[in-house]
């Protein structure tokens, strides 16, 4: 009895009130810890995401007349196809299929892309013709300087479908 | 000591062991083929042609490494339907259940790091469409893809990531795990059993050498069937991966082939994301619903719980081929909602429709075999397994070039 007396006695003294604040400092000392833990390990787990972005890396696909107006021109080492509609325009597209990933491959004859993965197709132009790939292959950057035609490999962008935006003409 | 009749095999076919020693036979080839194989892409493959061709017994201990994992897998899931279907989640051994599950998830993520380090067209191509799977995560899917590849596309990085919990991070964990696990058995009173009045069916055994002994026996007959696979039947090793030409047909390892069948059926998200993870919620809740009857240690809980579930069973079997050949060659859904947005279309209403099915099927069995609940649930079990089951098989022996139906035979 005595005891719980004396105890609630110094409960309402300096002291406790001392050691309460100390141990909401350790507590909070403890968690900023933990964050700084976590953060490190994601820093380790993330270190090379994101690198790539940013830096345009233009790669020389070769000369204008080298593409035949309506063909289609695989550029396998980058991983890109280049297509020339038969406007004469350019279109430089990824050659991932949007569906889970897997290389597309052009078929001549039928003049379509076919994934051998799901049987997704696509037009020239990279509009999807058959699910279940649910939107056009990734459009890359395309441009033509002096009669030469240049891809920037690493900026791949989404799109749901062609749309005459993204051709790339020959300046006359 | 233990209960003698808990020794019989047929109350736990010995799976549980046969888990454990499999694991050992992983950590022993693992930790020598960690001296041979270097998980760099240039290097890669080569070390695995080195290991095959120049080292004394390398093509064996790598093959024993492929059977035991891919056995693994299989048993640790058989494992799970022999708990389940004696009802040994009850009670004591409520959380128990959950360390298992935890365990075939990381068995099975052991299994699909590994699947990538040979760096073959089949380990590269099976990689890159199981992670892009992630890619339909609503918001998160793309980041996601990024960080599980350390970059934006299968390379260097996820090589080196994906050796390193293939070869640490998972390891330690099951190990970790399985102590736990098997600590928790002991504390359960060890395998469920049948409660018995009877002394006669109550008598002790000593576990040294009756347990052990059994043990023992099944240890060296299931190395021996190791041993047989892994002379007869090499471990795949294709053509070097290549990014830019994807084999036809590429297909996920074959314990994710039931997600990838279902996804020739569902939007992706639904498929990949929303029913597995679903399915992995509820199968980790199990021993927790409220059930009105807590038998353990009988298989299917009752001779009614044998009787749904054999009827259970033949639906599931009657049912699933001919939903998924309507599908592929009559159902063309997305085109029918052109106007909605595919996950609606291909995804919400026919998840809905299957949803609205099982609730049927439970009412059904419910009311017509006047089955308790643990019975019903219990039918339910049987009914998705048997329709996974049927998937798996589907796309493993039936889908060929472009993932079309075909007859392995033709």
């Amino acid at each position: 009895m005595t005891k719980s007396k004396k105890n609630k006695i110094v409960s309402e003294s300096q002291p406790e009130s001392r050691r309460n604040f100390l141990n909401k400092v350790w507590k909070g000392l403890g968690i900023l810890a933990g964050i700084e833990v976590l953060g490190i390990s994601l820093n380790f787990l993330l270190h090379s995401s994101g690198k790539e972005k940013g830096l345009a890396s233009y790669v020389i696909a070769g000369n204008v007349d080298d593409f035949k107006p309506n063909s289609v021109t695989p550029f396998r080492s980058g991983r890109f196809y280049i297509s020339r509609l038969s406007d004469g325009g350019f279109l430089a597209m990824s050659l991932k299929c949007t569906h889970l990933g897997c290389s597309v491959g052009w078929n001549e004859s039928e003049n379509k892309f076919v994934c051998p993965c799901h049987s997704s197709s696509f037009e020239i132009n990279g509009n999807v013709t058959s699910a279940p790939a649910p939107r056009a292959l990734d459009l890359l950057p395309l441009i033509i300087e002096n009669g030469i035609v240049k891809v920037n490999t690493k900026a791949p962008t989404k799109r749901q479908r062609f749309s005459s935006s993204q051709v790339t003409y020959i300046e006359s | 000591m233990i209960p003698a009749r808990a020794l019989k095999l047929s109350v736990t076919w010995g799976l549980g062991g046969m888990a454990a020693l499999l694991i050992v036979l992983q950590a022993l080839t693992g930790i020598l083929l960690r001296f041979v194989y270097q998980p760099f892409p240039g290097k890669a493959y080569d070390s695995i042609v080195y290991l095959k061709n120049e080292i004394f017994f390398g093509d064996l201990v790598r093959n024993i490494h492929h059977w035991s994992g891919t056995f693994l897998v299989l048993i640790v899931f058989l494992h799970l339907l022999r708990v389940y279907f004696t009802g040994a989640y009850h009670g004591k051994r409520q959380f128990n259940w959950v360390l298992g599950i935890f365990l075939l998830i990381f068995v099975v993520f052991s299994n699909f790091t590994g699947y990538l380090l040979p760096w073959d067209q089949l380990a590269y191509w099976a990689i890159t469409v199981s992670t892009s799977m992630l890619s339909y995560i609503p918001f998160i899917g793309d980041s996601l893809v990024e960080m599980v590849r350390g970059g934006s596309e299968v390379g260097a990085s996820t090589l080196l990531i994906f050796n390193n919990f293939h070869t640490g991070i998972l390891p330690l964990l099951i190990v970790a795990i399985m102590g736990f696990h098997f600590w928790r058995v002991r504390k359960a009173g060890g395998v469920a059993i049948p409660e018995s009045e009877s002394a006669e069916e109550n008598k002790i055994a000593t576990t040294i050498p009756n347990l052990v002994l059994r043990e023992f026996v099944v240890a060296l007959i299931l190395i021996a069937v190791i041993l047989v696979f892994a002379i007869l039947f090499d471990a795949p090793l294709l053509n070097k991966a290549n990014p830019a030409f994807s084999p036809n047909p590429a297909k996920a390892p074959w314990y994710f082939e039931g997600v990838q069948e279902l996804m020739m059926h569902f939007h992706p998200l639904f498929a990949a994301i929303i029913i597995p993870l679903m399915v992995i919620i509820i199968l980790i809740f199990l021993p927790y619903l409220k059930y009105d009857s807590m038998i353990s240690g009988v298989w299917f809980l009752s001779e009614k719980g044998k009787k749904t579930s054999k009827i259970s069973a033949l639906i599931g079997l009657a049912v699933t081929p001919p939903l998924i050949l309507f599908d592929e060659y009559f159902m063309d859904v997305s085109a029918k909602f052109a106007s909605l947005p595919p996950e609606i279309s291909n995804g919400l209403i026919p998840f809905t429709l299957i949803l609205l099915l099982l609730v049927g099927f439970y009412q059904f069995v419910k009311r017509k075999y006047k089955t308790n609940k643990a019975e019903t649930i219990q039918a339910l079990f049987v009914l998705i397994l048997v329709v996974f089951i049927v998937l798996t098989l589907t796309s493993i022996i039936f889908r060929g070039k472009g993932m079309a139906l075909v007859l392995p035979w033709n």
